[in-house]
C-alpha cells in the first residue's frame, strides 16, 4: 500500500510541475515523468499489458512528439495572466473535486469477479467493436495529420510539373502521326533518336 | 484529475493545452484500470483503458498538428490572440 502512495504522490508531483513549468520542453519531460509512474502502478495492479502500452506510447511516441512538434514551433512561454485568475480556478477545481468525492465515496464494497477471460479475449471478442472503433480513430489521425501537415498547393504544383514532364515526353517520343486512333488504337512509329557524331 | 483541470482552466498556450489534456486523460486511464483492479476484471479495465489511450494518442497527433500550422501560418500560440482573430 505504501508503494502505491508512494507512487501516487510521485505522479501528483510530475504531473503539477508539467502544468507549472513555463519552457514546454520541461513540462513534456515532467509528462513522460507521469507516464513512467503510472504503467509502474498500472504493472502492480496486474495490467501488465497496459502497464506496457503506456510506458511505450505515453512516455515515449508522445514525447518524442512532443519534442518534434516544440522544435517546428518553438519553445516560448506565454509569461501574460491566465484568462481565468488562478484563485477562481482553484476554487472551480476544489468544488469538482469536491462534487466527484461525494459521488464516490465512501466507495462502495464490490463484488469481486470469479475467473475472467485472458486480456486478448476480452480485447478481440469482448471487445470487438472498441478495436474497430481504436482503428478508424487510427485512420482519422492519419488523414487529419496529413491534412494539416501536408502543403496541397505544392503538391498541386509539384503534380503539374510531373504530367508536364510526361506530356513532353510523350509528344517527343510519338510523332503528330501517332496520336490515338478514334478506335483507342495507338500505332507506334520509329523514333528519331539523335546520332552520335 | 483536479490538477489537469486546473491547468485546462490557466493555460493559454496550444502545445501546453495538450500537455494537460494529456494529465487529464492519464487520470482517467487510471480511474479505469484501478475499478477493474477493484471488481477483480482487470482485463476488461485493460481493454478499456487500450481504447482511451488510443483516442488519446490520436487527439494528441491531431492537436500538435494544428498548433505548427497555426504558430507557421499565424505566428503564435496564444489562445487569447487566436480567439480575437474572429472580430
Amino acid at each position: 500500500m505504501l508503494v502505491y502512495v508512494a507512487l501516487m504522490v510521485g505522479a501528483a508531483v510530475c504531473a503539477a510541475q508539467a502544468v507549472r513549468a513555463q519552457k514546454l520542453l520541461a513540462s513534456v519531460l515532467w509528462l513522460a515523468g507521469v507516464s513512467v509512474l503510472l504503467s509502474i502502478v498500472f504493472y502492480l495492479m496486474g495490467a501488465a499489458q497496459i502497464a506496457v502500452i503506456e510506458l511505450s506510447v505515453g512516455a515515449g511516441l508522445i514525447t518524442v512528439l512532443f519534442v518534434f512538434a516544440i522544435s517546428l514551433a518553438g519553445d516560448e512561454g506565454l509569461e501574460a495572466p491566465p484568462i481565468v485568475p488562478r484563485s477562481i480556478a482553484g476554487l472551480l477545481v476544489a468544488f469538482a473535486v469536491a462534487l466527484l468525492g461525494l459521488q464516490i465515496l465512501p466507495f462502495p464494497a464490490v463484488e469481486q469477479a470469479g475467473a475472467t477471460a485472458p486480456f486478448a479475449e476480452v480485447l478481440w471478442q469482448e471487445r470487438g467493436l472498441d478495436v474497430l472503433v481504436q482503428l478508424v480513430l487510427i485512420f482519422v489521425g492519419v488523414v487529419g495529420v496529413l491534412g494539416l501537415i501536408g502543403h496541397p498547393q505544392e503538391a498541386a504544383d509539384e503534380l503539374e510539373e510531373i504530367e508536364g514532364g510526361i506530356s513532353d515526353v510523350v509528344s517527343h517520343e510519338y510523332s503528330p502521326a501517332g496520336r490515338p486512333e478514334p478506335d483507342g488504337h495507338r500505332p507506334l512509329r520509329p523514333v528519331d533518336y539523335p546520332q552520335p557524331d | 484529475m483536479g490538477i489537469g483541470l486546473y491547468g485546462l482552466l490557466i493555460t493559454r498556450n496550444l502545445i501546453k493545452l495538450v500537455i494537460v489534456l494529456q494529465v487529464l486523460v492519464k487520470m482517467a486511464l487510471l480511474a479505469l484500470v484501478a475499478a477493474g483492479y477493484a471488481t477483480g476484471q482487470v482485463n476488461l479495465g485493460q481493454s478499456l483503458a487500450v481504447t482511451v489511450l488510443v483516442a488519446d494518442t490520436v487527439v494528441a497527433v491531431i492537436g500538435l498538428a494544428l498548433a505548427v500550422q497555426v504558430r507557421q501560418r499565424l505566428g503564435t500560440l496564444d489562445v487569447t490572440q487566436l480567439s480575437e482573430l474572429r472580430k
